[in-house]
């Protein structure tokens, strides 16, 4: 069999949650029955500090570590990453492959320079917009919830991990054998639990977060081609 | 030493209620449950099975997490004696003191923190203490980073410790429990360090197969030792305090010189022990092969993408992989290498460490043209595309 490799890199800013996203993905793929790895890249944690997380999914077992120089992905969780360069790849789509898909956490389109139009359209780049904190806000009332938006619609984009498996993962996160992020996630965790009593109210709001946006990007028809190119252009 | 709250009168160390079994065993016998866990967690794995009696650690990103989570293990009674040092002169000074005294001491650092406990470190070989030491490597030239780049491995290799080089977090779990086992055999009395490319391992998740936490290693028998634990009424004979060490003359000379020499005797001895225990010092792929990489750490990981991309491709391209740095499986690598026409050794640090040592053991035994490279550092990843970028251009130059 042919060894299939996607590679996302995520790009955010601090305290959105990135790293804990890719666990989240990684892990799901992981329970669905796929290969996956992760490794994040952050300076201090702080809030507001660009982050950077890169998750590897494949058919077959994964050797490569590391950052992700040329995904065939990206994950833009907040819109500051290209509009202020909080960012550790600049600019935030170098070594896209050609064809490659740009997730970007925005309501609107945002405004690019003429060089940077170039080069995205020389790519070929799909370029989807998710109103992803919009959608947090909405759904789980809080906009803490913007990274379970990204990945509901990533799960969409690519089937893999599948919903079912997102939403195991999520509670593998909270509850049960809990997943290590870091440190600094830890105090995170307590003021997310002080907002939802209860960590199953903050499950469900979390898993109807994912169910809304993976039927947004549904709706958009990002599945179908993000389907054809995981066949095709988007693949290694 | 901690503000823990205190145990009920009932409470039994976890710990007690594990089994006591060989490294042979562990690593080599019992099933194992397949986990998907980041380095820091597969590290925790192993201290969990390590029997380890004090654990002593200063923080450092990206070190932390791991020995954040003996600090759970101690509170849970896997670890028995555990503890925050000042710094980390402090850290590996007490650690040295804590093995010297007889128990299995285990601690951890990264780049600038190694850096600043390698006075304390670079005596425990000569004093024969035996403590296992997790680094995970962290830049530590200017500008500050966090990032891994492997330049610190460099500074020890000639202390006379035990090196071991972890590619992954399997690694990791598994010479971190073999590394805990053969420093202390009477043969070897030497300590041990276990390193790993920091953040690429040690905060990246990975498949990571483990044998129960119902086991435990045997426990160190501190007299069974080369250098016997230090009994406090009789004080030992290696505490540098007799006149004839410190000052400088023939008797002083000839003391020196011996226990160097016995220490890298020693080394030499703790070979045959990793050897078993890791299934080989070396690991070889496609040894038919005219084009080899030989490397160790992460680098691994990138070649064994490359020569997997390179088969696809129908071009046949061998790999080293390098377990042991200290002891260095000299022998192995000439035989695995004598035929080779080719050699890359990529690598994560500026220096080329391992270029130098794989030149130097391959001087006259080999014809191969071994290529400078490839190599980044400050942390930066190494994509699998550089690797066979660097094998493209070696075919080319060397027809």
């Amino acid at each position: 069999m042919a060894v299939k490799r996607y590679n996302v890199r995520m790009a955010g800013i601090g305290g959105q949650g990135v790293v804990t996203a890719s666990h989240i993905i990684s892990n799901g793929v992981v329970i669905s029955g796929g290969y996956s790895s992760l490794v994040p890249f952050f300076g201090s944690e702080k809030r507001n500090a660009p982050v950077e997380s890169y998750v590897r999914i494949s058919n077959e077992e994964i050797y490569e570590i590391g950052e992700i120089i040329f995904p065939n992905v990206l994950m833009i969780f907040h819109p500051s990453v290209i509009t202020l360069g909080k960012s550790y790849t600049m600019p935030f789509y170098t070594g896209l492959k050609q064809g490659g898909i740009i997730l970007i956490n925005s309501k609107t389109p945002l405004k690019f320079s003429r060089d940077e139009q170039r080069e995205l359209d020389e790519k070929e780049a799909k370029l989807w917009y998710l109103p992803a904190t919009e959608i947090a806000n909405e759904v789980a009332k809080t906009d803490l919830a913007t990274n379970m938006a990204m990945c509901g619609a990533i799960s969409a984009i690519f089937g893999l991990p599948d919903l079912e498996s997102l939403a195991a993962s999520v509670k593998d996160r909270f509850v049960g054998k809990g997943i290590v992020t870091s440190g600094g996630t830890a105090a995170l965790d307590s003021a997310i639990e002080k907002k939802f009593a209860k960590k199953q109210k903050l499950l469900e709001a979390n898993h109807n977060t994912l169910k809304a946006t993976y039927q947004y990007a549904l709706d958009q028809g990002w599945a179908n081609e993000g389907a054809g190119s995981k066949k095709e252009s988007a693949a290694v | 030493m901690s503000n823990a709250v205190a145990k009920p009168k009932d409470w039994v160390p976890k710990g007690d209620l594990q089994k006591e079994i060989s490294a042979e065993k562990m690593l080599l016998e019992l099933p194992r449950e397949l986990l998907f866990i980041t380095g820091s967690e597969a590290a925790r794995e192993a201290i969990k099975r390590a029997n380890i009696d004090c654990a002593i650690s200063y923080p450092i990103t990206p070190q932390s997490e791991t020995m954040q989570q003996a600090g759970y293990l101690y509170d849970e009674g896997y670890i028995k004696e555990y503890y925050r040092a000042e710094e980390e002169i402090g850290v590996m000074s007490a650690t040295a003191g804590a093995s010297r005294a007889g128990v299995r001491a285990l601690t951890a650092t990264s780049g600038p923190g190694l850096m600043r406990g390698m006075e304390a470190i670079s005596s425990w070989p000569g004093a024969r203490v035996t403590p296992v030491l997790l680094d995970m490597c962290r830049v530590i030239n200017t500008p500050l980073a966090i990032q891994p780049d492997n330049i610190e491995i460099s500074f020890l290799l000639n202390t006379g410790m035990i090196m071991l080089h972890a590619e992954n977090q399997q690694d990791f779990f598994d010479y971190t429990l073999a590394a805990c086992e053969v420093t202390e055999h009477v043969d070897v009395t030497l300590p041990a360090m276990v390193s790993v490319d920091g953040f690429f391992v040690t905060h990246a998740r990975g498949p990571v197969s483990i044998p129960s936490d119902e086991y435990k290693l045997n426990r160190r028998d501190g007299w069974r030792s080369a250098v016997p634990a230090m009994d406090n009424e009789n004080p030992p004979a290696r505490i540098s305090r007799d006149a004839p060490i410190q000052k400088s003359n023939f008797i002083s000379y000839h003391m020196h010189a011996s226990w160097q020499q016995e220490v890298f005797a020693a080394l030499e001895r703790s070979g045959k022990y990793f050897e078993k225990l890791l299934k080989g010092r070396i690991e070889i792929i496609n040894p038919e092969a005219e084009d080899f990489i030989i490397c160790s750490g992460s680098a691994v990981s990138q070649a064994r993408e490359a020569v997997r991309q390179e088969g696809e491709n129908g071009r046949v391209v061998g790999l080293v992989k390098v377990k042991t740095l200290r002891p260095f499986p000299t022998t192995s690598i000439v035989n695995a290498l004598k035929n080779a026409k080719r050699i890359l050794i990529p690598e994560f640090n500026q220096a080329g460490w391992m270029h130098k040592e794989v030149c130097s053991v391959l001087y006259g035994k080999c014809k191969a043209n071994i290529v400078d490279g490839p190599r980044v550092f400050g942390g930066m990843t190494m994509p699998t595309e550089m690797v066979i970028e660097w094998l493209a251009k070696a075919r080319k130059d060397f027809p």
